[in-house]
């Protein structure tokens, strides 16, 4: 299968070629399951929830003692946004925007943490930012 | 193509991008890249200035670059340019290719850091908040040193704004996270938890999250977020779906906010305060209650968001494990997820009722859905919730219920997946010991468990067995029929051909009366498997074999015939061969009571941990099985009722052989690998279930630089990639004082950071040990210290167990070590002339005084080398006593505070041949054993 890894967001240290490992192995665990399966599965130690928009995976890894349902949000709350932001998002707006995607993902995600939830707000910084020249 | 003509500006980035997409090939696409480098290196190379705009455009091409896989060497400097910019859109790329292409360049980082320094200080909230950003998705050293001092302060401003707050709260708990020591909350701790305080919603999610952190590692520091955060939740969990606007998702009032606050509060007990415990009670069961109300939408975000908050809220009422009513009330709405269509609802159900099943208060409440587990386990398509099942059927076991689970667990493994077997038959496997009333149906059980899934019954699991009907003899009758029954099938798994010539071995003669399992159909049954079977089963059978003929003397013509075959005496094997042939001399020669003796039956094991349970705790990590840890110690005890009568087994096998060392074990258990293939894990669980003479490892436990320590005090114990630990110790008398250097090599703090020091089995009563506590965190780069105090009560062979246990980056690691404590620690020298010497080591003539080996020279035999060994050792080195100069002779006391042991030593290097022999006396034959032992290993 054909796969391309859109976008990658780092909040521990690893080296290039760990990170490629790391790609890869999720890649594998993930793309196996079927729709019938839960958002969550092991990995290493440590968990995946995943959430697929049509042929896009979105995924997050996390400490196996965190709350899966609120990630499992967490994943579709960025989504929506995203969605918002580009109009319809597709695929092909996440790669020809990649420098804004990042902007996006440090608005609601930093250090690991979920930074801010209200669509609102993440908006309306967006759009400002956007009209920032 | 959508997105070009959306795209606002850097036209040339599109149509780059473009271009890649429509190469054909990889080679095209390298060829496109390569172009648009050359171009890119060109013009930064070129006499004219570029403006902002193209510096942006190129320094984002070779960002796109680096992201596709290829190397970036150069524009570094460029986008460090970018950062000095004063417009948003070239700051925002110059800072990405930073933050994705982090440079160790000691001059970039000067430059990078000033860069960020201006943006901190720019009172531009959008600016600040990219370099907040920067910081927080470096994360490295040099940037925590920078700015650890500065971050805090911004972070409780009055005029810091709210989204500028957010991005400094997390930045923080970043650099803590990575530099823990430059971190100092001191002055801003109370500042900081008034920020679950602050009207901003978004400000109390970010800093939520470090203050969580913070609270993990000073709780009582930052215990006033407590009520703060009880009243924050309250005041969520009581508005209304519409009241808080932005920060309702999908009709559900600050989920994340409130999921975060539910767990902040689980790094503390039950609130002290009545008011704040009440109102916390209250917020649990109003959070219980909307569980029950009907949907206020259909839609699966809705159902998630409301339910991540109640299964926080479980699991802090699990974690405080002190509202009787709560628990059940959990334990209730779990029962209805379990059921629920939402796979990942009945995942999460099954995983959150496991921890509920060890609550005394909840545990029969989870006991009520065992047919819905069941069917859980029989019916679900994703293995990961089977296993989830699994699990939890584990974890509601008890005696009322262990039969049906046990037979349930054993009737999923006919169909299991391949993925999830081992450790499903260690389970049962220890739910069937840990609850067995009568042990036929252990038998039953464990033997079920070999025909089923014959192939993942590890070693523990049938050494297991067998230890336990050795140790019971009103099962060993119903076990010997049992085996042999099972044996008829034409094709049975090797391991119950193991168990089968174990057990007939030991108590065939049980059943030999019946006519339809008289000895000799015993035999040909065995037999009959003999040539299916590998080598160490079939070294097994041949142990088998001579049993059978101590036990059936009208066997004895039959077995040695076998035995004599040519298949056997001339095996290519030498293992096989070298039995075939002992047995066959020992059978031929030895007389009826000198085969009784030798060919005894077993005597009991002594009791200790379950290696399964053992096994099964390695696998799933420490904590993982800790209760049934327990408890399995207390049932086993009780289980093996034989542990009073413990002889040890070695002791007897030892004294019993007459025959040299691969016929030693009788039993074939403990046959050698073949030599230069030994296999260290195998060795180290058969040392689990036969107490050897030597020290008992539970497998896991790292030993390689225990033997270094023998002959010294100090030096480096233990080192990994993360962790160096040192050592230095004294000893005095029966007393010693040992000092460990626990190193961090990483830059990264490690948390939760424990020892501890247990002596296993006997040990317990023959060392008295204590260690001081260590800090919880050791910094990166540093070095903590530990004393530890050990008194010497009476002669001992194992080793005292360290137990690492810490976290680094998230992921526990666990290490346990043998700490070098050994018998000849305690040694006083004793001077005394060659006439005391050999008169006192003619008195110790009583053969078990005596241990000798003789053995190959591992390093050069330097006569200097020798002795500093032999110093280091402990003993006096007594010169001009042994008529050989080239011998050394030693002496000394050891002392424990039962008793005195004096021991005598004598070392006989041959240089010619590269041996040694090496003699010890001393007046307790375990001490001679022990120290035979430790030394051969030296040279």
């Amino acid at each position: 299968m054909y796969s391309k890894t859109r976008l990658a967001k780092w909040y521990m240290q690893f080296d290039d070629d760990e990170k490629q490992k790391l790609i890869e192995e999720v890649h594998a665990v993930v793309t196996v399951r079927d729709a019938k399966h839960t958002n969550f599965v092991e990995f290493r130690n440590f968990k995946i929830i995943y959430r697929r928009y049509a042929g896009l995976y979105f995924c997050i890894c996390v400490d196996v003692t965190d709350n899966n349902l609120a990630y499992l949000e967490g994943i579709h709350n960025f989504v929506e946004v995203l969605n918002e932001y580009f109009h319809n998002v597709c695929e092909l707006d996440l790669v020809f925007n990649f420098y804004k995607v990042y902007t996006v993902v440090d608005e609601m995600f930093l250090a690991g943490e979920i930074r801010e939830t209200s669509q609102t707000k993440v908006l309306k910084q967006l759009l400002m930012l956007q009209s920032l020249e | 193509m959508p997105a070009v003509s959306k795209g606002d500006g850097m036209r040339g980035l599109a149509v780059f991008i473009s271009d890649i997409r429509n190469c054909k090939s990889k080679e095209a696409e390298i060829k496109r890249i390569n172009k648009e480098l050359a171009n890119i290196r060109s013009k930064f190379k070129g006499d004219k200035a570029l403006d902002g705009y193209s510096k942006k455009k190129y320094v984002c091409k070779l960002l796109f670059i680096f992201l596709l896989g290829h190397d970036i060497d150069f524009g570094h400097m460029e986008a460090v340019n970018l950062l000095s910019s004063n417009k948003y859109t070239e700051k925002q790329i110059g800072y990405l290719f930073i933050s994705v292409l982090v440079n160790s360049n000691s001059e970039l980082i000067r430059l990078i850091n000033n860069a960020i320094k201006n943006d901190l200080a720019s009172r531009n909230p959008t600016f600040m908040c990219l370099a907040l950003h920067c910081i927080a998705n470096v994360g490295s050293r040099e940037m925590a040193e920078a700015f650890a001092g500065e971050i805090p302060r911004i972070l409780v401003a009055g005029d810091t704004m709210d989204s500028v707050k957010q991005s400094a709260a997390l930045c923080l708990l970043r650099l803590y996270k990575t530099s823990p020591d430059l971190v100092l909350m001191g002055e801003w701790t109370s500042r900081v938890v008034h920020l679950l305080n602050d009207q901003h919603m978004g400000v109390v999610t970010a800093a939520i999250s470090l203050i969580t952190c913070l609270s993990q590692k000073n709780p009582e520091e930052f215990k006033t977020c407590v009520s703060l955060a009880v009243s924050r939740l309250s005041r969520i969990v009581s508005s209304a779906s519409t009241d808080l606007q932005d920060y309702t998702y999908y009709f559900v009032p600050a989920p994340w906010l409130s999921c975060k606050l539910l767990r902040l509060l689980q790094c503390y007990p039950p609130p002290e305060d009545g008011a704040v415990k009440g109102r916390l009670v209250e917020c649990l069961e109003t959070i219980l209650n909307k569980a029950q109300e009907p949907p206020k939408s259909k839609k699966v975000q809705h159902s998630n968001a409301k339910n991540a908050i109640l299964f926080e809220a479980i699991s802090l009422i699990i974690h405080y494990d002190s509202e009787p009513n709560l628990l059940v009330r959990a334990c209730n709405q779990l029962g209805q997820f379990l059921q629920h269509r939402e796979t990942n609802l009945r995942y999460l159900a099954l995983e959150s009722m496991c921890t509920l099943a060890s609550s005394e208060f909840s545990h029969e409440a989870v006991k009520t859905h065992i047919e819905t587990v069941i069917s859980a386990l029989k019916t679900e398509r994703d293995v990961s919730v089977r296993q989830r099942a699994a699990d939890l059927l584990y974890a509601m076991c008890d005696r009322s219920n262990a039969k049906q689970i046990v037979a349930e667990m054993l009737s999923y493994l006919e169909t299991a997946d391949y993925s999830i077997r081992e450790e499903m038959v260690l389970k049962v496997a220890i739910l069937a010991e840990k609850y067995a009333v009568d042990y036929s149906w252990y038998v039953d059980t464990i033997l079920n468990l070999i025909r089923i899934a014959g192939d993942y019954v590890s070693e523990e699991v049938w050494y297991r067995v067998i230890q336990i009907v050795i140790n019971r003899d009103d099962v060993q009758g119903y076990a010997a029929k049992t085996v042999f029954e099972a044996l008829q099938a034409p094709a049975c798994h090797e391991n119950m051909v193991k168990v089968g010539g174990y057990i007939l071995g030991e108590f065939g003669n049980l059943i030999a009366g019946d006519p339809r399992s008289s000895p000799l159909i015993q035999f040909n049954l065995l037999h009959s498997k003999f040539h299916l079977c590998s080598v160490p089963t079939r070294a097994l059978l041949l142990s088998a074999y001579i049993k059978f003929i101590n036990l059936f003397p009208e066997t004895k013509s039959t077995i040695q015939e076998v035995l004599r075959s040519d298949s056997q005496i001339r095996n290519s094997d030498v293992e096989l061969q070298q039995r075939a042939v002992e047995y066959l001399k020992l059978s031929s020669i030895a007389s009826t009571d000198v085969l009784a003796t030798v060919l005894e039956e077993m005597p009991p094991f002594p009791e200790r941990e379950s290696s399964i349970l053992a096994k099964l705790k390695k696998k799933k990590g420490p904590g993982a099985v800790s209760t049934e840890l327990e408890e399995g110690k207390r049932d086993g005890g009780e289980l093996n009722g034989g542990a009073e009568r413990g002889v040890d087994a070695a002791a007897a096998i030892a004294s019993n052989a007459s025959t040299p060392s691969p016929s030693a074990d009788l039993l074939g258990l403990r046959s050698a690998p073949p030599v230069g293939s030994a296999a260290p894990s195998a060795s180290s669980l058969l040392v689990d279930v036969f107490s050897e003479a030597g020290p008992t490892a539970p497998s896991g436990v790292m030993d390689d630089n225990f033997l270094r320590f023998v002959c010294k005090n100090n030096g480096v114990l233990f080192e990994n990639q993360l962790l160096q630990i040192g050592i230095k110790s004294e000893y005095r008398q029966n007393l010693g004082r040992m000092y460990l250097f626990y190193g961090n090599k990483t830059s990264v703090q490690f948390v939760s950071f424990s020892t501890s020091v247990s002596c296993p089995g006997e040990l317990q009563s023959e060392l008295n040990i204590q260690a001081k506590q260590v800090e919880p965190q050791v910094e990166g780069g540093a070095q903590v210290q530990q004393v530890i105090n050990i008194e010497c009560l009476a002669d001992f062979l194992e080793a005292p167990l360290l137990n690492i246990k810490f976290r680094y980056g998230g992921a526990l690691q666990n290490i346990t070590l043998k700490l070098p404590v050994t018998i000849n620690k305690f040694f006083q020298p004793t001077e005394m002339s060659s006439q005391d010497f050999f008169q006192r080591w003619k008195q110790l003539n009583l053969p078990q005084q005596e241990a000798q080996k003789i053995f190959k020279a591992k390093n050069a035999m330097d006569s200097e080398v020798l002795k500093a060994k032999l110093l280091g050792l402990g003993t006096a080195l007594l010169e001009n006593v042994d008529p050989n100069p080239e011998n050394f002779v030693c002496a000394g006391v050891i002392q424990t505070k039962a008793q005195q042991v004096g021991c005598l030593l004598r070392l006989e290097p041959n240089a010619q041949a590269q041996m040694y022999r090496l003699t010890l006396r001393s007046s307790k034959d375990t001490v001679s054993r022990r120290l035979c032992e430790l030394l051969s290993e030296q040279f």
